[in-house]
């Protein structure tokens, strides 16, 4: 199978938090935002932001894992948890430079986007509404490194969108 | 099991800077549901042997901030803001939507109820089942959008501070209120992101009075579980189905884009302060503000699939800095035609500046446009304004509305609202300027006329409303029909969900009974519960007091003007027509089982279950009906 990647495009999300909603169904079974393994951080009002694992190419934090708990789906290229070897000890976080992956609100574990298997339910609420801020695109050959680009804070992502929708005089320190 | 709810509630008493975690009866919660309903039922357990005292800015007033079973399932989650009302001295239910629901339902209650007044300024700070009374003197004094700034920076750092185990905690709902709220403005809004408010009943003024800047909340659990989660979720889908499919128009426009058809073809915007209602400037027709102002197409709160807010920003010339929602419809009335502004520009620098200022769009729009027709009379003058309030002058309507924030000058007056600043200038201009204030029971009427008749308020809507001249509650005959019956959206409000979401009526109890197990049929809520609130809303807006008493001989009346004949467009001559409202009126009031004067009667409010209601009309009336 064609290995994907959740395109995005920050300036167009509506803060709608309906992939939030599909994302913490699918894997928790409730709407529950902050176990959403994508998140819609709006740290100015307006500018709202995506944020969810990009699968970089080197992926820093299978390797910064202590107990091998995270692992690469070769077929889908996500990152995957075991539950039950992960420590909860954040190195993980530390080593994204998006500081994406996030524990989980009530039990002992990260969560992780691992792109539903293929078939992610955050790309097709967004793309049932017509918001188009995320769809589904093939993943670029690992010997680019382009997509890790994407993996910055929701403070970056937040800054530089607001100098692009609010003009040069937004540009401040957002958090 | 106690489905849809936590069953909890914060309650913060800000005079002994106490907080306690209350548990609600289930059965409270069965007959009242929760949000505006919900409100009457705990403002009259514990203001109603008092009410008349209650000033409605002072300590006894007791600010309230519910969400109801539906709030975060039903897409487009809000919540109700309550409290005996500034503006009417009655009970107001005032929703707003932002993601601050959500989370207060996500940290494990269903509400917050505020009580006393703090001694310095402060903020409410909610993560989880952690609750702290804070500081807030370096946010106090500034306006909405840097108070929003600040308070998410703030927050944001403090949460990787004391919970630094999760890595990066999403940003926290707020709501917070703007210098008109601190200087206790009674046109004051209760906020939210940039522009979402709280604007009927003056809460702003409310939550200024108790020193209370804001309140955030961070919550880290689910929604609470629901009886029939496989029913509650295709019932999810059935809305955003429709939603997506068949709203079209309304996705993309929001509720302005109905707007310049309410000018130009139903001959019912309000324009410079009501003395048109026609206008057909096709500068103002909505597309133009997607054209020129709108740089995010969609834009919308927790779960809702139409999106129907759109972000407006003005990055260059005169309105450089605008950054505001939409205008919607009403704001693009209200500071728009109203002001006899017809630029999109203009309109929504207009709406940038009063949000900042945590003024009520409608409410502030209002005020401002009578104010402007005062001048254009020559009745209020330079020298009593302190500026040339010509019609269509965003600038200058800016330097007034900062002046009601600060209650500078003549903005003193003007502050406390259509209503009283008409008595008050009466009194000092000594001429009767009330024909000029178009408002009910204190509280300006929403930006949809009756006079042509063409438009959805009932003629009836604004007079007989328990909730005065909110547009989203208007009463009328005519049952299961959302916008025209105060029953129906008394629902919405309780629910608590947006009412523009609500496509079908019949949503509403679906969704009721798949959320909470109960079997509540359409019967029990217009009959027992619906009936109960309103006649709980009536009995309190009939004692209102300390500062204004209504009378329903004289008050149950729709403004003056709306009995002048349109001037212009396809409606010209056409006015209300006192007889068909009277007729109308007693039919409503006699379908209710209240007496002419829209009061009560025993036997009705015996067969609610309200005696301790009757008792207290008893008062009103021996008012009304003298030995």
């Amino acid at each position: 199978m064609t290995q994907i990647w959740i395109a995005r495009d920050y300036s167009k999300c509506s803060g709608c938090r309906r992939c939030e909603i599909a994302c913490s169904l699918k894997h928790e079974g409730e709407i529950w935002p902050e176990a959403s393994r994508i998140r819609i951080f709006m740290l100015i009002p307006g500018i709202e932001v995506p944020h969810l694992c990009v699968q970089c190419p080197d992926y820093p934090c299978v390797e910064a894992c202590p107990t091998n708990a995270l692992s690469i789906n070769k077929e889908t290229s996500a990152v995957e948890v075991d539950k039950e070897k992960c420590i909860a000890c954040g190195k993980c976080i530390d080593a994204c430079p998006g500081k994406i992956p996030h524990m989980h609100p009530t039990k002992k574990h990260i969560i992780i986007c691992d792109l539903c298997n293929g078939d992610p339910e955050c790309v097709k609420v967004c793309q049932e509404g017509k918001w188009n801020t995320l769809w589904i695109a093939p993943r670029p050959s690992s010997s680019l490194l382009s997509i890790k680009l994407y993996a910055r804070t929701p403070q970056e992502i937040t800054k530089d969108l607001a100098k692009n929708l609010y003009g040069e005089e937004f540009d401040k320190e957002v958090v | 099991m106690l489905y849809g709810y936590n069953g909890k509630f914060i309650e913060v008493d800000l005079s002994n800077e106490k907080i306690n975690v209350e548990k609600i009866d289930e059965q409270i919660l069965r007959e009242y549901i929760g949000g505006r309903a919900l409100a009457s039922k705990i403002l009259w357990d514990r203001l109603g042997n008092k009410w008349e005292e209650v000033d409605p800015l002072g300590p006894e007033n007791l600010l309230l901030f519910l969400t109801g079973p539906l709030t975060g399932y039903f897409p487009g989650a809000r919540i109700c803001v309550s409290g005996k009302s500034p503006q009417s001295n009655g009970i107001v239910g005032s929703t707003v939507g932002g993601n601050f629901a959500i989370e207060l339902r996500c940290a494990g209650y269903d509400g917050i109820i505020v009580s006393g007044e703090a001694k310095k300024p402060v903020y409410l700070f909610v993560k989880d089942d952690f609750i702290e009374i804070k500081d807030a003197s370096h946010i106090w004094g500034k306006k909405g959008k840097e108070t929003t700034e600040i308070l998410i920076k703030e927050t944001f750092k403090e949460l990787s501070n004391k919970w630094p185990w999760k890595g990066l905690w999403k940003d926290p709902g707020i709501l917070y209120i703007g210098p008109a709220g601190e200087n206790k403005s009674r046109i004051a809004a209760v906020m939210s992101k940039w522009s979402h408010a709280a604007g009927y009943g003056g809460y702003g003024g409310v939550m200024g009075s108790k020193k209370l800047k804001s309140i955030v909340v961070k919550g880290s659990n689910h929604l609470p579980p629901v009886a029939n989660k496989e029913k509650v979720l295709s019932l999810i889908a059935e809305v955003c189905r429709v939603s997506i499919q068949e709203k079209d128009d309304w996705r993309r426009w929001g509720t302005g884009y109905g707007g310049y058809g309410v000018g130009a073809d139903t001959s019912s915007e309000p324009i410079r302060n009501w003395q048109e209602e026609w206008h057909d400037n096709k500068s103002f027709g909505v597309d133009k503000f997607e054209e020129r102002v709108w740089i995010k197409r969609y834009w919308g709160d927790d779960g809702c699939p139409t999106t129907c807010l759109k972000l407006a920003v003005i990055k260059d010339g005169e309105f450089k800095g605008t950054i505001t929602d939409n205008p919607d419809y009403e704001l693009q009335a209200y500071l728009g035609t109203n002001l006899g502004i017809f630029t999109p520009e203009g309109n929504a620098y207009m709406s940038s500046v009063i949000d900042d200022l945590g003024i009520c769009g409608i409410q502030g729009g209002n005020v401002l446009g009578f104010a402007a027709e005062l001048y254009q009379r020559g009745i209020l003058t330079k020298k009593d304004l302190g500026i040339e309030l010509e019609w269509g002058n965003p600038k200058a309507f800016a330097k007034l509305a900062e002046k009601i924030a600060y209650r500078k000058g003549i903005g003193n007056i003007l502050a406390e609202g259509t209503y009283r600043a008409a008595l008050k200038l009466s009194k000092k201009k000594k001429i009767d300027l009330m024909k000029y204030a178009v408002q009910s029971k204190g509280i300006a009427i929403g930006a949809h006329g009756i006079r042509s008749g063409l438009d959805y308020p009932p003629i009836i809507g604004y007079a007989c409303s328990v909730q005065g001249g909110d547009h989203t509650s208007v009463a009328g005959l005519i049952r299961e029909e959302l916008w025209k019956c105060e029953m129906s959206m008394l629902f919405a409000d309780s629910g608590v969900v947006c009412a523009f979401n609500v496509f079908k009526l019949d949503w509403l109890w679906d969704f009721l009974e798949a959320v909470t197990g109960w079997n509540i049929t359409k019967e029990e809520w217009y009959d027992k519960i619906a009936a109960r609130v309103l006649a709980i809303q009536r009995t309190f807006l009939l004692l209102g007091g300390p500062d204004i008493y209504w009378n329903p001989k004289t008050h149950d009346e729709n403004p003056e003007r709306f009995y002048e004949p349109l001037p212009s467009g396809p409606k010209k001559g056409k006015a209300t027509d006192k007889e068909d409202f009277n007729k109308t009126k007693s039919e409503y009031y006699k379908t209710l089982g209240w007496d002419e004067y829209g009061i009560p009667s025993s036997e009705k409010l015996i067969e609610l279950g309200l005696k301790d209601v009757d008792n207290i009309l008893q008062k009103i009336r021996n008012k009304i009906y003298p030995s």
